[in-house]
This record gives structure tokens, C-alpha cells and sequence, in this order.
């Protein structure tokens, strides 16, 4: 069928509790979303089938939309009349995820292109084994028998270099003869993305203990990363060994007329897709009850390309590994965020029966307080890992000029230029679901704290990842819902960059607002206004204090056009490198209290 | 959705408790299909492969590693013991030998000509499953493991840590309010599930492992408590492989939460007798609580009634498992269908619920509500 034929699209996205379905029709010109349902997934017991729970989330689909899809446990498909969908696609993320080992020789080298091919294609990596890890042969041995990933990627060597490291990893996969998660009659899949010249040997040693797959060398010069042949078999082997493993996947696949992607992968795929489109830099964050993932595509350093990355935080969540936030942020970092006074053993208290209790709601505003207190510190871990990853590719070496003498940036620096973003996006229940959407632009702007202009949305049901699976099938069918319906606007956040004595100028703003209204204002150090305002293009001129940086520079005018949306324009003045909260607490809650009432956080309850 | 419905924690006096008992890897089942057995009797057994410890010969004899296969004094195959040469150089004139001694006593596994790396495989590693509960094997699971099923009073709780143990009922709190602190463990505390009120001290803990309590049953304890005691921060509940010899059981949450009485009144209802327990915990797909199966003696002709799974309705018991009401139990009096704005200002689907404490209706989100399960 052509591209310009299709009238509805069905997509599902299978996660690990809920199974969610949405319906696409073609109106007029456009593909837009008209509704969406959702099921309990169905992959454990009692039902071990996923199929039932897809079934359930398309009923509820038929009965919103009255209009028939489905002709007993069947897709009707082509759409004839007002029956069936054109096009059925789905992601998943249910039993686990994918689960992968890494390993390569040079930690921050091969290692860590491997590693992120594998976040790349959507999969949550146990472990990175590397010659130079730190851990003797026996204890990376016992560490893989232990592990019991869906596959291993093996990596290392550029194509011309030496093959005794790859193949000593070899040999030490091969002692540990690893087993594979689930199912106990099948052998380990394995990808060998490394050193070509060493192919055979790795055969040798790998052949008969595990399913060896060879595909080209992930890093073939130390210069250039080549990701998309493994990435591309990781998707491959995904479907034909752990999908096919998951009670009720073959069936899913067969009723699918596309392959079934991770779900995190397909995240991934809208996300490149939208920036390439709009040659624009976004950072998303998809924050759920166990894990947070987080996607960006920033630009090259050098190349000034577009650079996809994605990394997942396997325990920063908002119920099963609430407690892991408090472990790793610390209960002070997460206490600066709580705008009253609250005993710590209470706290403590609260957030590990949040754990043992994951899907309990706040009631209370104190409750619902405390939540997106750790929200914040959740989000800003994650994004701290994020930019740890999120670097230029280690080991090249570079020629120096003599007018590069005083620049120290070397190789392996973070790719993430807050000053450089265009938007950031977020979805994941506390995002999506607050009760208000200031909370979630707040949250945002506090974790991630945006630098210069940056506008911010939500993702308002977590579409996504069908929208990137569609991507694959259907770009302007993704794209044209993925503008319309998915994202929701939230707004612009002016944030300069920089610190100025505390009575001075920090920054100077002046623009008309849709309905007439002028603004003209001048703001000290460690204020926040919101303007509400639709979303609609604004023509500002924004002037920074002495020092201070918007964007083209410290102290320099920035004429720009900014955009409101659901929540309007928020001028955050709290300054940047550094952004400082009050040390002491009464401070600090005064503080907090009149940052909320200006944004508007917790009004018209 | 036609019936909201949160699971509860079972907490049932009389029922058949079915168990799985498998190897990690496939073995030998020792017991026959009927036949009865005691909580510490070996049921499957196997060996585990032996650890490796890989050894860079050719580093060792600084020669290449292509030269390796002709210096060997073992093949792959053979067994080697620890201290023994397994490599040497010829040396010169038969002097100045380099040698590479085995690290280990095992098997020569491997020998690489590209790495020089040999690999050493160590002895079997034997691995055995206790019954874990008095009962009779009903199931083989061929080169696997059992199933051993006995009828048993069976309580779950919501969070625990430390593994299988098993010792006899004794009963420290007096209702279900009592917090048990230090002074009241005493030495006749070992060997002993002791069942606690509402909140257990650090400190009594510590005296509880001090005493050789086997196991504590408690409403509430600090969860800055559980760090204390495994010395690191539980981020995500999946415990039971804690190093403590006293397992810990939550039945309600943390903090100081009272008991529920029917889960008090019938663990005080099996005082002295002998109880198989178990602390891990797993909070994610595939649910595991920690629970008591206190089996029941002469009841072996017992038929298990199902469970039924009704929704959340008018007379449905509840526990409220959220602040404000944390703990609380009561009973729903209405189940209105609109959603309702909370005063977070979130929307969702509520109950309103009398709860027996105060007598005092009040509106609370189903998400915060637990059945308790009866049968």
C-alpha cells in the first residue's frame, strides 16, 4: 500500500504493567490521534500471553472510537469501509525489557561505543566487560556466569589493530559459557561487532557455545563510530530470540506488519527523527516507575552534525526504586526541594513504603510535595549520568594549531550544551500526571536547569514510542501527530547564564504579548515570573546584566522570538553556574514557597 | 474497568501451601513423589561447574604466545593440581627454566595460541534444596526439583529481609500496639519466630540477632533501621540474600504501624509451634513476599478452597496503605464512579471508607486502598 493510501494506523506499546493503544486516522490532509486506550499487560501469570492484553487495549479503542477493528482475535486489516486499520505496528517493553553485557578492550574506547549501540537500539546494559576494567580474568568470569543477559556484544580492536585482546575476551566468554534469561533450550546470542581480521578466531572460541552473529566493526578507525550494523542486529535478534521467548510474542509478531521494536529504541527513533526535520537540539526524559531513560541530540563539537544518545538509569525511579533516588541523591539534596519542614525518619519512611507500595497515589499536597521534591533529584542524576555519557568519541587523536594551544577541550568532552537547546521533552507519570502543568515545567527547569532559551513540553500519554516505530513505516504520519497531538507545548524558559552582585541588574526583558499587553522588566538575581501566554511566536529582546549570558554572549542583547503554551513564559532569574539554593533551611522554604506562587504551582486548586 | 481490585497480603488460617523446590541447573532428585518430608531434608542435588581462573602462560614464560602449545607439560583435559608446572621453557642447556605454576587444582580447560592464556577449571561445586517445609513431595519436576505442599496456616507480609528459616512461634507483644524494645528480648528468644506489635527498636533487633532469635514478625520498623542492619541502602526491594541469621518481617510498612489484628490473632493462635519462615522480597514482575507457613498437623485430607477474587465494594475490608490514614483498616461504605479532585488536586477514582478507629468516613483514592484476603 502506498505511503498516501493508508487511512488508520493502530499502534500498541506493551510495558511492563500496562498496554497502551492508540488509533491514527488520516482527516483531510493530516494523520491525526483520535483516541487511545489502555489494558493491563498480560505477559505473567495467570494469561503468560500478550496478545490478550493488546486485545483488551484495541476493545477499548473500538468502543471510544464505535467503529469496529477487530474481527475476534484478528486485526482486520486493510481497512474496508469503516472496519479494521491499515497498518498495525507495535513496541515493548514488558518482562524486562532487553536486557544486554557489553564488552570491548578499552573502557572508554571501544567498550564505550559498544555500550552505546546497545542504548542506542534501546536495550538496559548490566555490565560493560573491558580488558582494562579494573577486575582480574576470574572476577569478570564469575561476574558473566552470574549475569544472565538476552545477548552479549562483543567489541574491540579497530579493523587493521592487533586481535590479542579481542580474542582473550573471547576466550573468557567462552569460559564462562553464559546461559541465556529466558528459556534454558537455547544458546546465548552473541554479536561480534569488533576487529574484522580477528573474525575467525572468535568463531573458533564462540561458534559452538553461543548463537555468534558477525556484523562490521563498531569502531573500525578510532575516529569514526559505525553503530548501525549492530545496533540493527541487536533489533534483529531481540525479535527472533527474547520477543520469541515471551509468552504470546509470536503471535504479537505475526499480527504485526512491522518489526517489533524496544520500546526505549523507538523513543529514540522519533526523537532523531523530529530533530533531523527540524534541525533543532532536544533533550527528552521519560521517567517511570523503575527506570529513567534519557534522550538527546546535540551537536557534534567539532563536526557540528547531529549526535544521537540515549542512556538509562536502571534503578533512579518514582516507585519501585524510590528508594534508590534517596540512596544516590541523598536526603539533604532531596530535602532542599520540600518546601516545609519535615522530620528525616518520617521521610525516610514514606519513600520506602512508596517502594513497597509503588502504585499508591499522593492524597495530600504535602504527599504530592514530597513526590516531586525526588522527581527532581531522580531527573537530575539521570541527567548527570546522561552527560557523562553523552561525549565525543575518546582516543582520536587531533591536530593541534597553534591558536589551539590555550583550548583545553580534549577528547571525550560532554556533547551537552545547555545554551545550545532547543527542548526539552518529558513524559513518565509524574511529568505527565501532575495536577498541574507548571509542576512539571518546574520540575524540569529545577533538574535540568536549561541555560539561555529553551522551550519545554510534555509528552501527554507517553505516545512516543508507537510514534517511533511509525517513524520507520510512516515519517509524515509520525511527525504531523507527534507535533499535533503528542507534544504539549508547555513554554519558553528564559534562564541567563551567570552571577551579578545581589542589587544589580541580573536581566532585562521586553515583549508584547499575543493580547496587547506590554512587558518591559528588569530582574534581580534569584527572582521567577511567569507570564501566561498562548503558544504563539513572541518577538523578545532580552538584555543580560554586565557578565551575565542569553546566548549570543556575556552582556549581549538577544533579540529572539519565544513561544508561551499551557503553562506561558517563565523568566528564571535564579542564575546558573552556579545555581544556588539557600543553605539555611527557613531560608530556603521562604525561598521555594515564593518560587511556586510565582509560577503558579499549586493555584486554582 | 468493572471492579477495582488491589490484591491484599494473604493471611490464612488453614490452606494447602504448595512449594517449589529447584536447582539452579539440572541435577539428581533424591525423594519419591508421595513420600513425606521435614523442612531440613535434602530433596535435589547437583554440582554445580567448577569456578575458572584463567592464567597468561605465555606473560608468565615471556615467550610468544604462539609458542605456548610445545612448552605445555599438561593438555587441555588433563587434570592439574595447585603448585604444579604446567608450563615451562626448555631454558638453556636444561637451565634457567621459566616455569608457570597451576594457581589452582583442577582441569586444564583451554590453552590459547593467540593469547597464551590457559584456563583452569576448578572441582564441582555441589549445590543442595531442602524441603524448606514439613509436607509430602506431590510433584517431580524431572532432573530439576519438587513440589512439597502441606496445610498450614499461611501469613505474607509487605517487605522482609534475610532468608528461609524456621523456628518455633513465641509470642512477645501483648496486642498489637506494643513496640518490643531491647529489655524485652530475652535468651529464651532462641531458636524463636518471635511476633512483635506494632514497632521493633534497632536496638531490639540487634539483641534479637544477639540471642539467636531465628526471626522477627513485626507491624512497623524504620527503613533507616534496614540500613543499619545489612549495612547499605535497600534502593530497590528485592532482598532474602541479606547476611543475617534473624530474618525480618514486615507485615504492614514502615514506621510505627500497628498489627492487623486477624494477622496478630492468628499468629498468637499457633504459639509454640514450629514455623518455616522467609524474608526475601520482591517487589516488581513476579511478586515474592516474605511469609510464615506454619504447617498444621493431622490435617492432611484438608481441601483447599480458592481464594475468591472479588472487586473492591460496598463491605469490602480495606487497609488504608497511604498517609494520611496509613494503617488504618475500615470498611467500604460507597464506591462513587465519578473521578474526584484530591486534595493534591490530582483526579482519581475513590472510595469512601468507614474507618473502625474513629468511626470517621472519608473519601481516599482506591489506588491507597489493600483488601485483606480471607478465606
Amino acid at each position: 500500500m502506498k505511503p498516501e493510501a493508508i487511512k488508520s494506523i493502530l499502534a500498541t506499546d506493551c510495558g511492563s504493567t500496562t498496554t497502551k493503544a492508540i488509533l491514527i486516522e488520516k482527516q483531510g490532509d493530516e494523520y491525526r490521534l483520535v483516541v487511545r486506550g489502555e489494558a493491563p499487560t498480560t505477559v505473567e501469570a495467570p494469561f503468560e500471553d500478550v496478545t490478550k492484553g493488546v486485545l483488551n487495549a484495541v476493545k477499548e479503542v473500538e468502543e471510544l472510537r464505535g467503529r469496529q477493528i477487530l474481527d475476534g482475535d484478528q486485526i482486520m486489516s486493510p481497512q474496508k469501509d469503516d472496519k479494521g486499520v491499515d497498518i498495525y505496528i507495535s513496541t515493548s517493553s514488558a518482562g524486562g525489557g532487553l536486557q544486554m553485557v557489553v564488552s570491548g578492550i578499552v573502557k572508554a574506547m571501544s567498550a564505550e561505543s559498544a555500550e552505546r549501540a546497545a542504548l542506542g537500539a534501546g536495550a538496559i546494559v548490566m555490565d560493560v566487560i573491558a580488558s582494562n576494567d579494573g577486575r582480574l580474568p576470574h572476577e569478570k568470569i564469575q561476574r558473566i556466569r552470574h549475569l544472565r543477559p538476552d545477548m552479549i556484544l562483543l567489541s574491540g580492536g579497530t579493523d587493521s589493530g592487533n586481535i590479542k585482546g579481542v580474542v582473550e575476551l573471547s576466550e573468557l566468554l567462552r569460559a564462562a559459557n553464559p546461559k541465556p534469561r529466558l528459556g534454558i533450550n537455547y544458546k546465548l546470542p552473541v554479536i561480534y561487532a569488533g576487529n574484522k581480521t580477528a573474525k575467525k578466531e572468535i568463531e573458533k572460541n564462540l561458534g559452538e557455545v553461543t548463537d555468534l552473529s558477525v556484523v562490521p566493526n563498531l569502531r573500525p578507525i578510532l575516529e569514526r563510530e559505525n553503530l548501525g550494523p549492530a545496533r540493527d542486529k541487536i533489533h534483529d535478534l531481540f525479535m527472533e530470540h527474547v520477543m520469541a521467548q515471551a509468552p504470546g510474542y509470536k503471535k504479537l509478531m505475526a499480527m504485526c506488519d512491522a518489526p517489533i521494536m524496544p520500546t526505549p529504541g523507538a523513543v529514540g527513533e522519533i526523537m532523531q527523527v523530529i530533530a533531523k526535520k527540524e534541525d533543532i537540539t532536544v533533550l527528552g526524559v521519560d521517567i517511570g516507575g523503575a527506570t529513567t531513560d534519557v534522550f538527546s541530540v546535540f551537536r557534534d563539537l567539532e563536526t557540528r552534525e547531529p549526535v544521537f544518545n540515549r542512556t538509562v538509569s536502571a534503578n533512579l525511579g518514582m516507585s519501585y526504586s524510590i528508594s534508590n533516588v534517596l540512596a544516590s541523591a541523598t536526603l539533604p539534596s532531596i530535602l532542599r526541594w520540600v518546601p516545609f519542614e519535615i522530620d528525616e525518619v518520617d521521610l525516610r519512611n514514606r519513600i520506602g513504603n512508596k517502594m513497597i507500595r509503588p502504585t499508591t497515589i499522593p492524597q495530600s499536597l504535602d504527599e504530592l510535595k514530597i513526590e516531586q521534591a525526588i522527581a527532581r533529584e531522580a531527573l537530575r542524576l539521570s541527567f548527570v549520568q546522561h552527560k557523562e555519557f553523552a561525549v565525543g568519541l575518546k582516543g582520536v587523536q587531533k591536530e593541534r594549531t597553534i591558536s589551539d594551544a590555550f583550548d583545553q577541550s580534549g577528547s571525550g568532552e560532554t556533547l551537552v550544551n545547555m545554551m545550545d537547546l532547543d527542548i526539552i521533552v518529558g513524559s513518565g507519570g509524574v511529568l505527565s500526571h501532575a495536577p498541574r502543568r507548571h509542576q512539571s515545567a518546574r520540575m524540569m527547569i529545577d533538574s535540568f536547569l536549561p541555560e539561555g532559551i529553551t522551550q519545554i513540553a510534555v509528552d501527554s500519554i507517553f505516545m512516543m514510542p508507537q510514534l517511533g516505530v511509525l517513524a520507520d513505516v510512516h515519517e509524515k504520519a509520525a511527525t504531523e501527530v507527534f507535533n499535533k497531538d503528542c507534544l504539549l507545548r508547555l513554554g519558553t524558559c528564559v534562564a541567563p547564564v551567570g552571577s551579578v552582585k545581589p542589587k544589580k541588574e541580573y536581566m532585562h526583558i521586553s515583549f508584547t504579548l499575543p493580547d496587547g499587553r506590554k512587558v518591559d522588566r528588569s530582574y534581580k538575581l534569584g527572582e521567577m515570573e511567569l507570564f501566561e501566554a498562548p503558544y504563539e511566536p513572541i518577538e523578545a529582546e532580552i538584555t543580560p546584566g554586565r557578565g551575565v549570558d542569553v546566548g549570543s554572549g556575556p552582556g549581549q542583547t538577544v533579540k529572539t522570538t519565544i513561544y508561551g503554551g499551557l503553562v506561558g513564559i517563565i523568566i528564571d532569574a535564579r542564575g546558573r553556574r552556579p545555581f544556588v539554593l539557600p543553605e539555611n533551611p527557613a531560608e530556603r522554604v521562604k525561598k521555594l514557597q515564593e518560587w511556586s506562587k510565582a509560577i503558579k504551582e499549586f493555584e486554582d486548586k | 474497568m468493572a471492579h477495582a481490585y488491589t490484591p491484599g497480603l494473604k493471611v490464612i488460617p488453614k490452606t494447602v501451601v504448595h512449594k517449589t523446590r529447584q536447582l539452579p541447573l539440572k541435577g539428581d532428585v533424591v525423594v519419591k513423589k508421595g513420600q513425606t518430608v521435614t523442612a531440613e531434608d535434602v530433596v535435589a542435588k547437583t554440582d554445580l561447574p567448577g569456578n575458572v581462573v584463567p592464567i597468561n602462560l605465555a606473560n608468565l614464560l615471556n615467550v610468544e604466545a604462539s609458542e605456548i602449545p610445545e612448552l605445555l607439560n599438561r593438555k587441555p583435559g588433563d587434570k592439574v593440581e595447585k603448585h604444579e608446572i604446567i608450563a615451562e621453557t626448555p631454558g638453556i642447556f636444561g637451565m634457567f627454566k621459566s616455569k608457570a605454576h597451576s594457581p589452582t587444582s583442577g582441569t586444564l580447560e583451554a590453552v590459547s595460541k593467540i593469547t597464551g592464556q590457559a584456563i583452569i577449571r576448578e572441582a564441582p561445586i555441589p549445590v543442595s534444596v531442602q524441603a524448606y517445609i514439613n509436607g509430602k513431595v506431590t510433584e517431580i519436576i524431572p532432573d530439576e526439583g519438587v513440589e512439597v505442599s502441606t496445610t498450614a496456616s499461611f501469613i505474607q507480609g509487605i517487605f522482609g529481609i534475610g532468608g528461609e528459616r524456621r523456628g518455633i512461634i513465641k509470642v512477645l507483644a501483648p496486642d498489637t500496639e506494643t513496640r518490643i524494645t531491647e529489655a524485652m528480648i530475652t535468651e529464651e528468644c532462641k531458636g524463636k519466630v518471635l511476633i512483635c506489635g506494632s514497632f521493633l527498636t534497632h536496638k531490639a533487633f540487634l539483641k534479637a540477632q544477639e540471642v539467636g532469635a531465628v526471626g522477627v514478625v513485626v507491624g512497623g520498623f524504620n527503613y533507616s533501621d534496614i540500613k543499619k542492619i545489612v549495612g547499605y541502602d535497600i534502593g530497590v526491594a528485592i532482598t532474602g540474600q541479606e547476611e543475617t541469621d534473624t530474618s525480618l518481617i514486615i507485615t504492614e510498612g514502615f514506621g510505627e504501624v500497628c498489627m492487623a489484628k486477624h494477622t496478630f490473632e492468628l499468629l498468637k493462635s499457633q504459639e509454640g509451634k514450629s514455623a518455616s519462615i522467609n524474608g526475601a522480597t520482591q517487589i516488581r514482575a513476579g511478586v515474592i513476599r516474605p511469609e510464615i507457613i506454619i504447617p498444621l498437623e493431622g490435617d492432611e485430607k484438608f481441601e483447599e478452597k480458592k481464594a475468591e477474587l472479588f472487586g473492591l465494594d460496598s463491605g469490602t475490608e480495606v487497609r488504608v496503605i497511604r498517609a494520611p490514614y496509613f494503617g488504618m483498616l475500615g470498611e467500604v461504605v460507597e464506591m462513587p464512579h465519578e473521578l474526584q479532585r484530591l486534595e493534591s488536586g490530582s483526579l482519581a477514582r475513590v472510595a469512601k471508607i468507614r474507618l473502625y478507629e474513629n468511626k470517621k468516613e472519608v473519601l481516599l483514592p482506591r489506588a491507597n486502598l489493600e483488601m485483606i484476603e480471607k478465606i
